[in-house]
């Protein structure tokens, strides 16, 4: 569960003030807003990239705020995938594992679990460049989902995808969410895209964030 | 009107573009060749091994050789946080911090060597003068060099910095590290081709400094004659053969380590260590 509270975030002349929402634990919740509403701005806040001015952000009863972005355990997937282009594919998935300090063989493990979930097996001795749009983000999201996160983060994770990739990744995103339960915020700005993920549904508007039912 | 829409347009060559810009180009690229062939005529290689033989001049080849390299060391040392905090953090005066980095290479160099010399006989300069012996020692030929490299380095290391997108920096912090670990995982690895150019832009400057040293270190033989030295020693007395020749060991020196830097910072090179 994740839950924010009159959050007000300022950066130079641009503020947002009063947003209050809440994501309960298996949610998956789409955030909306037209370009430069601020809703990155919020996503960035969560993971702790971006500094708050007031208000409280509780993850499981918790006010995270004032935790480093590394303690939050929060998995982040930003817009353009930002894989790390020095190394393999694997390494990308491993990375928050050797940071975290598994051993090798659970890194390992864990790596070809995650590589054969979201499809791209075949894809982990390869490195960052020359992959497909859609083979970026399947391993952004592995990168982000290996040390299993309280919560996962998307930035318009499927904006710079062709519309047949973006087809199979909201199966593989429908897929995630059933089978392993995520607390989700994903960020969007395509309305198609979030009746076909959402649960719930954020929208940012003139600085005012409500929330709206999905029409089913 | 319609005679206007159906008359198509001409197109001219673009052949003059390409001549002009060849020409100029060009131009300059055969006086930077004909520079160093024109040494290359003037000298013999029995100038050259006579050069080689002359001990005090093995001595200036062997104390620039050490010096440049320290001094990119140090440079490297200095150049990699600064230009790192430059590109990515602002903070109150930093307009004003990014024109003191620039004094060094906009400053005459004979004017550096002379401030550091006024710089040791202040107060706090001849404190550390009566315990730690700088001035005209070879430590004054490795700060002159210093002060003016480091400046190429940092400018070099604050554009490979800020090239770099902070958003994988971003993602390393999310994924568990603290801003080290980040630094050093994931903003290190991709700055390696910059900090190979600042290198040897560090390196190549340290190698030519002339100016300061002979100020702040004087031109002793034996002690700091670094080979700028030898070259205005050897003119001074007229001997012309053994200047030319020691600038062709400088060139070559030079050469080697421009290409030995690019190999080394090459994509097939990086790939085959990795």
């Amino acid at each position: 569960m994740i839950e924010c509270k009159e959050l007000n975030i300022e950066q130079g002349a641009f503020r947002l003030s009063g947003i209050n929402f809440r994501i309960e634990e298996g949610e998956y919740i789409v955030l909306m807003g037209q370009t430069g509403s601020g809703k990155t701005t919020v996503l960035e806040a969560i993971c702790g990239l971006r500094p708050v001015k007031s208000g409280s952000i509780y993850l499981d009863e918790k006010d995270i705020k004032k935790l480093k972005p590394a303690e939050r355990e929060i998995g982040y997937v930003p817009q353009d995938g930002a894989l790390f282009t020095t190394m393999s594919v694997a390494e990308n998935l491993g990375f928050g594992l050797k940071i975290r300090k598994w051993n090798k063989a659970d890194q390992t493990e864990r790596v070809k679990e995650l590589a054969e979930l979201l499809g791209i097996s075949y894809l982990l001795k390869r490195k960052v460049a020359g992959l497909s749009g859609g083979e970026q983000q399947r391993v952004a999201l592995g990168r982000a989902l290996a040390f299993y996160p309280r919560v996962l983060c998307l930035d318009e994770p499927l904006s710079a995808l062709d519309e047949k990739t973006k087809e199979e990744m909201y199966q593989l995103l429908q897929k995630l969410k059933n089978e392993l339960n995520i607390t989700a915020l994903h960020i969007s700005h395509s309305k198609s895209e979030a009746v076909k993920l959402a649960d719930k549904l954020l929208v940012i508007e003139n600085g005012i964030l409500r929330t709206e039912q999905v029409k089913l | 009107m319609s005679n206007l829409v159906h008359k198509k347009l001409k197109v001219k060559s673009d052949f003059p573009f390409f001549l002009i810009m060849g020409i100029v180009g060009g131009t300059y690229v055969f006086l930077i060749v004909a520079m160093v062939l024109a040494d290359l005529t003037f000298t013999t290689p029995g100038h050259i091994f006579a050069v080689f033989k002359d001990e005090e001049i093995q001595y200036a080849i062997k104390l620039s050789m050490i010096t440049c390299t320290i001094t990119m060391l140090l440079s490297l040392v200095v150049s990699i946080p600064i230009g790192y905090l430059m590109a990515r953090y602002d903070f109150w005066g930093k307009r004003f911090l990014d024109a003191i980095l620039d004094i060094p290479i906009v400053l005459p160099p004979l004017v550096i060597g002379l401030s550091l010399l006024i710089m040791f006989q202040t107060a706090p300069g001849r404190f550390i003068e009566s315990h730690f012996r700088i001035t005209y020692t070879v430590y004054s030929v490795v700060i002159a060099q210093f002060m003016v490299a480091c400046a190429f380095a940092v400018r070099t290391m604050y554009v490979t910095f800020s090239q770099i997108d902070v958003r994988q920096e971003q993602v390393a912090l999310s994924l568990g590290c603290n801003k080290a670990q980040a630094f050093h995982h994931v903003v290190l690895p991709q700055a390696t081709k910059g900090i190979l150019t600042a290198a040897s832009l560090a390196w190549a400057r340290a190698l030519g400094e002339f100016g300061p040293i002979l100020i702040f270190s004087g031109a002793t033989r034996m002690r700091t004659e670094v080979l700028p030295t030898t070259v205005f020693l050897e003119m001074s007395v007229g001997n012309i053969e053994a200047a030319v020749a020691v600038s062709l060991i400088m060139i070559l020196a030079g050469f080697a380590v421009l290409i030995s830097l690019r190999y080394f910072g090459s994509e097939k090179s990086l790939k085959s260590v990795r």
